[in-house]
Order: C-alpha cells, then sequence, then structure tokens
C-alpha cells in the first residue's frame, strides 16, 4: 500500500493500526496556523519527484551548473548518480572547502529528559515504549553542561523527548539561560512550539532549531506516527518557519532516512530547506542525514535500501543544491564513516555523545534510557584528533549570539 | 520559482507566456521608443514583434506625447517611464502624470542622481515602487542588480525588475552577467534585462540564462538597418528562450581526474 519500511511494522504496531486515529493534517486547539502555501509546494514537488526518470546526461548536466536547480538537484539523488559518486564527491568537496574550508564545527548534544507524549512507532522515546524515563533538574543541567564544557566544547545542542507537561516551555528556557553560561551557541532539539515561544527561547539564549520532519509523505507520516503532537503533519512542517518569524538565526532540516522513499524524502528536504531560505533570506540553514536505527524493545528495525553510498550520494547532493548549508553527521553513523563525509561533504559533527540522561557527569544518578543505539562513541579529543590527521580543523565556535 | 515556469512551459507544451502583474504576454522583446524617428516607429515594432513599447514621458518636445502615440500600433501595450526623475517624489509625480496621459497601467520606475552614468539609485526606486504600487500601477523598476534590493522591491510590490546588463547606452553587452544570474535563481517576479545589451548575440545570451525577458533600445537605434536589427533582436530573444527551455548541453572537461578517490572507504 504505502511506501513505509516493513522493518519497522510488528504486531504491536499492527494492532495499534486497528484504534481509530484522529486526522494528522488538522491543527490541535492551541497550535499556530501560518500560510501552509510552501507546504503544498514542497508535497506536490516530492509527489512529482521521479527518481528513475533521470539519465546518465541529467547528472552530468548536475555536476556543471554553478547553482543546481530543483531538476539538477533531483538528477543527484536519483539512481542513475550512482556510477557519477566518486565525481559527486570531489566536486562536493570542493564546494564545501570554498564555504568552510578545512573547518569542522564540533558540538554535543546534551538530552535534558526523554518523557514524551508522542506515539511514533519507530523511535526509542515513544510514549508506549517501555524505557527508563528520566528529566534533568536544574541542579543536574548545570552539572553536566559543566561537564560537557570542561571537554573544551562551545557549542551545545539541546535536546528533549516530546512532552509539553514534563519539559515545559519554562523549563527548556531555564535550560537554555543556564547553557548560555558555559557555552556560545545554544541549539534546540525539542517539539515544534508557536513563533511567541520560539521567540522567548531566543531571548534565553538559544539561536538555532532543528527539527525532523522524519518523512515529506504524508500518509506515510499518519501511519507513523499516532498520537500526540507530532501527528499534526502542517504543524511540525511549519515549525522551521516559526522559529525564523520568533528571531532564530538558523534552522535545521531533515528527513528520517528509511522510513519511506528515501530519496524523495531527500528530495523534499532540500526543497523545503530551499524554498523557506528564499522567503526568508537571512535564514541559515542546516541539513542532517539520520539514517534509520534500531530501537530498544524493537531492534529489527534497519534503514533498509540505504547504504553507505546512498548515504554520501544524498550528502553531496545536499551539499550541491545549497552550498552554503550547514551539514552535520550524527553518530548514529560510525566513526569510519563520519570521519570520510567530515572530509567530502559535511561541516559539522558532535562529538562526546551519550544519546541517554543525565550520561555526561559521574554525579547525575538517575539515568534515562537512550533515543537510539549509537555508532560512534568517541569523546571530544578523539574526535578532535582523528580530524586532525586527516587534515580537518576542530572549530568549536564560529558565531557570536546577539 | 524559475522551476515552476520551466516546468510549466516544458510539461503543458503550451504557449510559453510570462505576466507582468495579471497582463499576459507572448513577447520576450521590449523596446524602447527613443533615439530614432518616429515614423519608423510603426515599422520597427512589427519588425521586432513587440508587445510592449517604453515611453519617456519628459522626452516629448519633438513631436509632443499625442504624436508619438499615433505612430504606436494600438496592440502594443505602452510603458511610460520616468526618466529623468531624480527621487521618488518626482517619479512619483511623473507616474501619475504618465497615467493621465497613456492610460497604462503599467509604469516604468527610472531614477538617476548620476547624469554622467545614469544609474539608477536603487534606494529612491525601492521608495517610489512601494508607493506606486500601493496606488495600482503595474510597477516595473529599472535596478542595479543587487539581490537585496531586488528582495525588497518585490516586497514593496514590483511587478518585475529591470536590472541593467551594462551602463544605459553603452552598448557593452552583459556585464553584470553574474548580478543578474542571482536574481533569476532566486526571485519570482519576471526579470527583464534593460540597458546595455550592444548585439543580438547578448540578448541571446541572456535569455540562456533564464531571464524571462529583453528590452533594449539603442543598438537598435543605432544600427544601419533599425527595423533589420529590431527583428534580429526578435529571433536571437526567441532562439535563447527556447535553448532555455531545452536546457543547453554538458560541455566535455578534458583531463584532470583526481589521484586519491574519496569514496574508497565505503563498504
Amino acid at each position: 500500500m504505502y511506501d513505509i519500511n516493513k522493518t519497522i511494522i510488528n504486531d504491536v504496531v499492527r494492532q495499534a493500526w486497528q484504534q481509530k486515529r484522529s486526522d494528522s493534517m488538522s491543527y490541535i486547539t492551541g497550535m499556530e496556523v501560518i500560510d501552509e502555501t510552501l507546504m503544498h509546494k514542497v508535497i506536490s514537488a516530492r509527489e512529482i519527484y521521479s527518481p528513475k526518470e533521470y539519465t546518465a546526461i541529467d547528472v552530468e548536466e548536475a555536476l556543471q551548473v554553478d547553482r543546481l536547480s530543483w531538476k539538477n538537484f533531483g538528477a543527484l539523488l536519483s539512481p542513475a548518480a550512482k556510477p557519477y559518486l566518486e565525481a559527486m564527491a570531489q566536486r562536493a568537496k570542493a564546494v564545501k572547502e570554498a564555504y568552510f574550508g578545512n573547518g569542522i564545527q564540533i558540538f554535543t548534544p546534551l538530552y535534558l529528559s526523554n518523557y514524551c507524549e508522542n506515539y511514533c512507532v519507530y523511535c526509542g522515546f515513544n510514549c508506549h515504549n517501555t524505557i527508563k524515563r528520566a528529566a534533568l533538574n536544574r541542579d543536574e543541567i548545570e552539572r553536566e553542561m559543566q561537564a560537557i564544557a570542561s571537554t573544551g566544547l562551545q557549542e551545545i545542542l539541546l535536546l528533549t523527548g516530546e512532552s509539553r507537561s514534563m519539559s515545559d516551555i519554562s523549563y527548556i528556557s531555564e535550560a537554555c539561560q543556564i547553557a548560555r553560561k558555559y557555552f556560545r551557541v545554544v541549539g534546540l532539539e525539542i517539539y515544534p512550539v508557536n513563533s511567541e515561544e520560539y521567540a522567548l527561547l531566543h531571548q534565553c539564549g538559544a539561536d538555532y532549531v532543528t527539527v525532523f520532519q522524519e518523512t515529506y509523505d504524508s500518509l506515510v507520516y499518519e501511519q507513523l506516527h499516532l498520537a500526540g503532537a507530532k501527528r499534526i503533519f502542517p504543524y511540525r512542517f511549519h515549525a522551521q518557519e516559526r522559529a525564523l518569524r520568533g528571531g532564530m538565526r538558523g534552522v535545521g532540516f531533515a528527513a528520517l532516512l528509511g522510513l519511506a522513499d528515501f530519496r524523495k524524502d531527500a528530495y523534499a528536504t532540500g526543497i523545503h530547506a530551499r524554498m523557506l531560505q528564499q522567503a526568508y533570506p537571512h535564514a541559515e540553514v542546516a541539513f542532517s542525514c539520520p539514517r534509520l536505527r534500531p530501537i530498544k524493545n524493537n531492534t529489527s528495525i534497519t534503514a533498509t535500501g540505504i547504504g553507505e553510498a546512498e548515504l554520501l550520494q544524498i550528502v553531496c547532493a545536499y551539499r550541491l543544491f545549497i552550498p552554503s548549508a550547514s551539514i552535520t553527521v550524527s553518530t548514529r553513523e560510525c566513526a569510519r564513516v563520519r570521519n570520510a563525509m567530515a572530509s567530502i561533504a559535511a561541516n559539522k559533527l558532535s562529538a562526546g555523545v551519550s544519546t541517554g540522561i543525565g550520561t555526561h557527569s559521574e554525579k547525575t544518578n538517575h539515568d534515562g534510557d537512550a533515543q537510539f543505539e549509537i555508532a560512534d562513541g568517541r569523546s571530544v579529543s578523539e574526535v578532535c584528533a582523528d580530524l586532525e590527521k586527516l587534515g580537518l580543523q576542530p572549530v568549536p565556535v564560529d558565531y557570536i549570539y546577539v | 520559482m524559475k522551476e515552476d515556469t520551466l516546468m510549466t512551459a516544458e510539461q503543458n507544451g503550451q504557449n510559453d507566456e510570462w505576466y507582468l502583474g495579471d497582463h499576459r504576454f507572448s513577447s520576450r522583446f521590449v523596446l524602447g521608443s527613443g533615439k530614432f524617428s518616429l515614423p519608423l516607429v510603426q515599422a520597427v515594432t512589427e519588425a521586432a514583434e513587440v508587445e510592449l513599447i517604453t515611453l519617456a514621458l519628459r522626452r516629448t518636445n519633438e513631436g509632443g506625447v499625442a504624436n508619438i502615440l499615433e505612430y504606436i500600433p494600438s496592440t502594443v501595450g505602452i510603458v511610460p517611464n520616468t526618466s529623468g526623475a531624480r527621487n521618488a517624489e518626482e517619479a512619483v509625480r511623473i507616474a501619475r502624470l504618465a497615467h493621465r496621459i497613456c492610460h497604462t497601467p503599467f509604469i516604468k520606475i527610472e531614477i538617476m542622481r548620476d547624469s554622467r552614468y545614469l544609474l539608477p539609485d536603487n534606494q529612491e526606486t525601492v521608495r517610489a515602487t512601494e508607493q506606486l504600487a500601493k496606488e495600482g500601477f503595474v510597477v516595473m523598476p529599472y535596478m542595479f542588480p543587487d539581490l537585496t534590493v531586488a528582495r525588497d522591491l518585490v516586497q514593496a510590490g514590483a511587478a518585475c525588475v529591470m536590472p541593467l546588463a551594462a551602463p544605459i547606452g553603452s552598448n557593452k553587452g552583459l556585464i553584470n552577467k553574474e548580478w543578474i544570474q542571482l536574481l533569476v535563481d532566486e526571485l519570482s517576479v519576471p526579470i527583464i534585462v534593460d540597458a546595455g545589451i550592444g548585439k543580438p548575440s547578448e540578448a541571446c545570451a541572456a535569455m540562456e540564462m533564464g531571464v524571462t525577458a529583453i528590452m533594449a533600445n539603442t543598438a537598435i537605434a543605432t544600427a544601419k538597418d533599425i527595423s533589420g536589427m529590431a527583428k534580429a533582436f526578435n529571433m536571437a530573444i526567441q532562439a535563447g528562450r527556447r535553448s532555455y527551455l531545452s536546457g543547453l548541453g554538458r560541455v566535455l572537461e578534458r583531463g584532470g581526474q583526481a589521484s586519491s578517490p574519496l569514496t574508497g572507504y565505503l563498504r
């Protein structure tokens, strides 16, 4: 029926599908509604995009132009580009170096809380998954940040599970204020909020917001996000735009590669970022390129069909489509892949990562379970040493909050 | 979005039309009416197959406004311009006057504080655009190709932007190519390259870049055969448009294969 990754589907999910579900395209009371034109254009572009129709000639053209059109981007994401992967990598490297030189920004995510009210069937944090839940209190946040800052990092990404009751805006605002004491750049990866709330978080020190749309196929989306605010596709889609309206400097985009047709989702992700940057030319845009990973209580989940070559193809296509975009490769990938990506097309890596709660400082005693299993457990100093061996320069911060 | 335009024209195979506000056009050649004798206007507009002709309201001494209007075929839309205006206020006054005389919704804004090079004043142009768009004009601002200003113009209500390719009247061609390309890539309104295009080949090259239309005057008015050159421009503009829609072919590169493959790490 729909193009859903079959490894996600087990008896629990099949049973859940039997239950009556709400309309995933209708807003819930309290959600800010903004103009949806851009969303409809992105959805329609994804629908029209047909990866199999591209030829070698289209790919060669895309590798020659200075600025890529949508069509050029589509060609680079298509199966026809596979024989051109080396050429894409060479081109992406040159483009990346033109914008970022040999600098690789380093940061770490800090998971504040793993309470979640959503039921996303592929996610380890989902509200029906039996995991150890925890939320850091003020003192614990401070201790975790001290521990992270002592590694030399100056940029932090604050994450929460999506629970407005267990991690409300004032809780996150306070975490931002504490973070500003220890870090020069504070990013957020939290549940989508209204623009006024983004403005408040910006005032408290946060400067960029990342929201993964997961999949841009609204039908697959509906089948994978069965409950909670995240179920509302359009509210999530417009999160980046609301963040920009709230004064955030930058916004990040991602499809979780492996949920649905990854080429079409990567295409939609790029078009979303491009169109939003056209509407808000001052916005800095960023891409993440997460591949689906196994989770606690469903270790059979895999990103079917997306090997390392396909991942590299996507990252290179993002780089060539929006050369100035920041591209992060997370610890969902192993050290070997991340080192190579940093050499070729990515400009940002996390380091010293733990996706659990309260695991950076030894003094925190109630650690919660992790969102997914990480594949690169290198410390900050190990990541930096590896980058230097590759002739790359670890950059702790490249921006001043104003 | 240019991608939308391109796909529509390619997929539908329909007439390749474009819009200024609600007004639809198929010709992508906008002719300037200066620098040649009025009796030639009709022959030149026919040779050029234009649907729009610009007219400087201030340069109407010879023959008077009523006269030149008589020479322009009724099928051709008149775009009065504000040349001579030194600031937004003057441009707005000229525009209102032009509207009363020419009965046309179009106005091309030209504001120059520089009489040696006749460069447009971008800041004043944004101000005039905002005012005239509010008054209901279809505003066509002549501008120096600065992307930030172009965005401001669109925000102010411009129906298109008209970047200069080279100093006006210079016939020097696409000097501002890179900057105009940014406008083509980023803006959703039509881009009409105005000023500096000296040869049909340059008009063709600009159209191949994806601009919407070409405005030319001096290159035609100073040719030996004015009607012949108008026709040549028309053909070049059509060729350039067809080339853009067809997608330029690849250029083969010689040599230069990297010695150490970047993809060696893949498993």
